[in-house]
C-alpha cells in the first residue's frame, strides 16, 4: 500500500505538470499580444517595447517560458495578480471558491442523500411502480441540461409565483434571504447529481442482492432490514462511494453554468468573466485548480476502494 | 395401390412454407425485436425522429429567413422577409408565425429548425469523431498490448484528468477569431470554421472513455478461441482486428456513440449558452437560450421552446442508448 501510494502520487504530480503545460501551451499559442494595449500604443518606441518584451521573457521559446512560470507557480507559489481586479489571484479567487463550495457542496450532499435511499429501494422493488418512477426521475435528472432546469425554476418560482429572488446577492441582508436565494441553484445541482447517482446505486444494489451471501443471510432467518442494510447495502456501496468521489470534480462544470443562470458570484462565473476579459492569471488559477481537484479525487477514489474492499490489493 | 401422399413436389412446397413461416433471424433483427420491447427507447426514437424530420425536412415546407426581422408598423410590415414589401396584417400574424417571433421579430419556427440542424449536426459529428478516435486508440492498445498499450493508456489517463469544461471554454474563446478569419479565407464562410472548431474541441476532450471501453473489450475478446483459430489458419493482423475482434466489441461502441451524441449536444448548448459558441447570426438551441434568459419575464416561450428541444432530444437519445444496451446484450435476451 505504501509503495503504491508513493507511485500513485508521483504519477499524479507528473499528470498535474502535464496538465499545467497543456493549459500554458494553449494560452501561449493563443493569438493576440499578451502586452495588449501596450503593444499597439504608438507612443511606445519599438526599442522600449522590445525591452519590455524581453523583461517579461516573451521572446523565449515555449518551454523556457513554461519552466520560468512553473518555477514561480509551484516553488514560490506566486500565482500572479489579476489583470482586471488588480488583486493577487488568490485573494480574488478564494472568496468566490467559498461561495461555489457552499452551494455546490450542499447540493451534492442533498443529491447523494436522495440518490442512495431511492436507488436502494428501487433495486429491492425492481420493476415496481416506485422503481419505474425513480428510473424516469433519474433519466430526466441527468438529461435535463442545468441551464434549462434553472431557467424553468426561475420562470415558475421567480417570474410566475414571485416566491424566490431572481438574482443572487452576495451580501444577503438576513439568513432567511441567504437560504431563499440558494434554494433554486441547489435544487438544480442536486437534481443533476442524484439523477446520475440513482442509476449507479440501483445497478450496484441489484448486483449484490442476488449474491449467495445475501441468500444465506435471509436463510438463517435475519430480519429483512438487517439483510438489506447490513449485508447487501454495505457491499453495494463500495463502488458507489468511488463513483461519488469521482463525480465531485464534475460539480465544477455544473457550477459554471448554474452560476451563470442565477448570477452567483462564484468561481464558475469568475472563470467565464476572466476568459472573456483575457484575465490570464485568473483563468490559469481556476483551470489548474479544477485539474488538481480531478487528480486528487481520482487518487482518493482508488484508495477508498482499496480500504473498503479488502479483496482489492493495490500494487 | 394408393398414390404416395408426399411427392417430391409437395415436399418441396411444404419445406418452403415452413421456411417462410419461420423467417430467418439475423443478429440485427433480434436486436430490433428486443429494442422494440423497450418502451422508453421507442418513445425516445419517436421523439428523435420527429425532431430530425422537423429540422431537416421541415425546411422544405417552411423556408423563412432566420436572420431577417419582420417589422410591423400599424398593422402593415414596413419591411418584408422577402424582396419588396409584402403586406401582412396583424390578424395574419398567428398563421404567419405559428410559434410567434423572437425579440427581434424573427420567426421562431424557422429559427428552431435552423438551430436544430446546427445542434444535431454538431452532436452527431462530435460523437462520430470522438468514437472513431477512441476506438482506434483503444483497439491498438488492447490488441498490441505491451509498450504500445502502456504508452497509449498513459496518454489517455492524462487526457482524462484534464479540466474539460474550462479548457473547452478557453480554446473556443481564444482561437475562435483566428479560426473564423482562416475559414473566411479558405471557404468564404466564417461559420464553417466555428463549426469545425467546436466539433473538434468537443471530440478532442471526449474520446477517452471509449478508449478504455474498447481496450478492455479487445483484451478479453483477443483471448477467445475463435481468434486463436483464426490466427492458426494464418489470418493476417488486419483481418484479426477488423473481421474477428471488432464486430464482437461493436455493441458497447454503438451504445457509447449514441450517448455521446446527447452529451455533445449538451456541451455545445452549454458553450453557446455561456456566449462562447456560435456567433449571434447562427442560432443554435443553446444560443437561443442565451439571448432568451434575460427575457424570461417578457416572453418565457423564447426560452421554453429551444430549451425543451434540447431536453427532449437528449432525453430521447439517452432512452435510445438504454434500449440499445439491453437490445445488443445477448445475455439479456429473454
Amino acid at each position: 500500500m505504501g509503495r503504491y501510494l508513493i507511485r500513485r502520487l508521483l504519477i499524479s504530480v507528473i499528470t498535474l505538470l502535464f496538465i499545467s503545460f497543456i493549459i500554458y501551451a494553449v494560452l501561449f499559442m493563443a493569438p493576440g499580444d499578451p502586452l495588449g494595449e501596450l503593444a499597439a500604443n504608438p507612443n511606445v518606441s519599438p526599442e522600449v517595447r522590445q525591452r519590455i518584451r524581453a523583461s517579461y521573457g516573451l521572446d523565449d521559446p515555449l518551454y523556457i517560458q513554461y519552466f520560468k512560470w512553473a518555477k514561480a507557480y509551484f516553488i514560490q507559489f506566486d500565482w500572479g495578480t489579476s489583470f482586471v481586479s488588480r488583486m493577487p489571484v488568490m485573494d480574488y479567487i478564494l472568496p468566490r471558491v467559498w461561495t461555489s463550495l457552499q452551494i455546490g457542496g450542499t447540493a451534492f450532499i442533498i443529491g447523494v442523500m436522495i440518490a442512495i435511499p431511492v436507488g436502494v429501494v428501487s433495486a429491492i422493488k425492481q420493476y415496481s411502480l416506485f422503481d419505474n418512477l425513480a428510473t424516469t426521475f433519474a433519466f430526466i435528472g441527468f438529461s435535463v441540461p442545468t441551464f434549462f432546469s434553472g431557467l424553468i425554476l426561475i420562470l415558475i418560482f421567480s417570474v410566475k409565483l414571485g416566491w424566490l429572488p431572481f438574482i443572487y446577492n452576495s451580501n444577503p441582508p438576513s439568513w432567511q434571504d441567504a437560504v431563499k436565494q440558494s434554494i433554486m441553484p441547489i435544487t438544480v445541482l442536486a437534481l443533476f447529481t442524484s439523477g446520475q447517482l440513482i442509476r449507479y446505486v440501483r445497478a450496484s444494489m441489484l448486483e449484490t442482492i442476488n449474491q449467495d451471501y445475501v441468500r444465506t443471510a435471509r436463510a438463517k432467518g435475519l430480519k429483512e432490514s438487517a439483510v438489506v442494510i447490513a449485508h447487501a447495502m454495505r457491499n453495494a456501496m463500495i463502488p458507489v462511494i468511488t463513483i461519488i468521489a469521482l463525480q465531485i470534480p464534475g460539480l465544477v462544470g455544473g457550477a459554471v453554468i448554474t452560476e451563470q443562470v442565477f448570477l452567483i458570484p462564484g468561481a464558475g462565473s469568475a472563470l467565464i468573466n476572466a476568459i472573456k476579459a483575457k484575465d490570464i492569471p485568473v483563468v490559469m488559477a481556476i483551470t489548474f485548480g479544477v485539474a488538481i481537484l480531478v487528480v486528487v479525487f481520482n487518487v482518493l477514489a482508488d484508495i477508498i476502494y482499496a480500504v473498503l474492499d479488502p479483496r482489492i490489493k493495490l500494487k | 395401390m394408393a398414390a404416395p401422399s408426399a411427392t417430391p413436389q409437395t415436399l418441396a412446397t411444404a419445406g418452403d412454407a415452413l421456411r417462410n413461416s419461420r423467417k430467418q433471424r439475423s443478429l440485427w433483427g433480434d436486436a430490433w425485436r428486443q429494442f422494440r420491447r423497450h418502451k422508453p427507447a421507442m418513445v425516445g426514437l419517436t421523439i428523435l425522429t420527429t425532431f430530425i424530420l422537423f429540422c431537416y425536412v421541415g425546411i422544405f415546407f417552411w423556408d423563412m429567413p432566420v436572420n431577417s426581422p419582420y417589422v410591423y408598423q400599424t398593422n402593415v410590415p414596413i419591411w418584408g422577409y422577402s424582396e419588396g414589401f409584402s403586406v401582412v396584417t396583424m390578424k395574419d400574424e398567428k398563421t404567419f408565425h405559428p410559434l410567434g417571433t423572437d425579440e427581434m421579430g424573427q420567426d421562431m419556427m424557422a429559427r428552431l429548425m435552423f438551430a436544430g440542424r446546427i445542434s444535431l449536426s454538431v452532436g452527431i459529428m462530435a460523437a462520430l469523431i470522438s468514437i472513431a478516435v477512441g476506438t482506434a486508440i483503444g483497439a491498438a492498445a488492447g490488441f498490441y498490448g505491451g509498450f504500445i498499450d502502456s504508452a497509449l493508456m498513459r496518454i489517455t489517463d492524462m487526457f482524462l484528468s484534464l479540466p474539460t469544461l474550462p479548457l473547452l471554454l478557453l480554446i473556443t474563446f481564444l482561437f475562435g477569431p483566428t479560426i473564423k478569419k482562416w475559414s473566411d479565407r479558405t471557404f468564404g464562410n466564417q461559420n464553417i470554421g466555428t463549426f469545425l472548431l467546436i466539433v473538434g474541441v468537443i471530440s478532442m476532450l471526449a474520446w477517452m472513455p471509449t478508449t478504455r471501453l474498447v481496450r478492455a473489450s479487445f483484451m478479453s475478446v483477443k483471448e477467445k478461441e475463435f481468434v486463436e483459430a483464426a490466427k492458426s489458419i494464418g489470418a493476417r493482423e488486419r483481418s484479426l482486428i477488423f473481421k474477428q475482434i471488432l464486430p464482437n466489441v461493436l455493441s458497447p461502441i454503438i451504445v457509447a456513440a449514441t450517448l455521446q451524441v446527447g452529451a455533445s449536444i449538451i456541451t455545445e448548448s452549454s458553450l453557446s449558452f455561456l456566449g462562447l459558441g456560435f456567433p449571434f447570426d447562427v442560432p443554435t438551441w443553446g444560443q437561443m437560450l442565451y439571448t432568451a434568459k434575460d427575457l424570461m419575464q417578457a416572453d418565457p416561450k423564447l426560452a421554453l421552446l429551444p430549451g425543451s428541444m434540447i431536453f427532449f432530444t437528449v432525453l430521447g437519445i439517452n432512452f435510445i442508448g438504454d434500449g440499445l444496451r439491453d437490445a445488443l446484450d445477448p445475455r439479456k435476451t429473454n
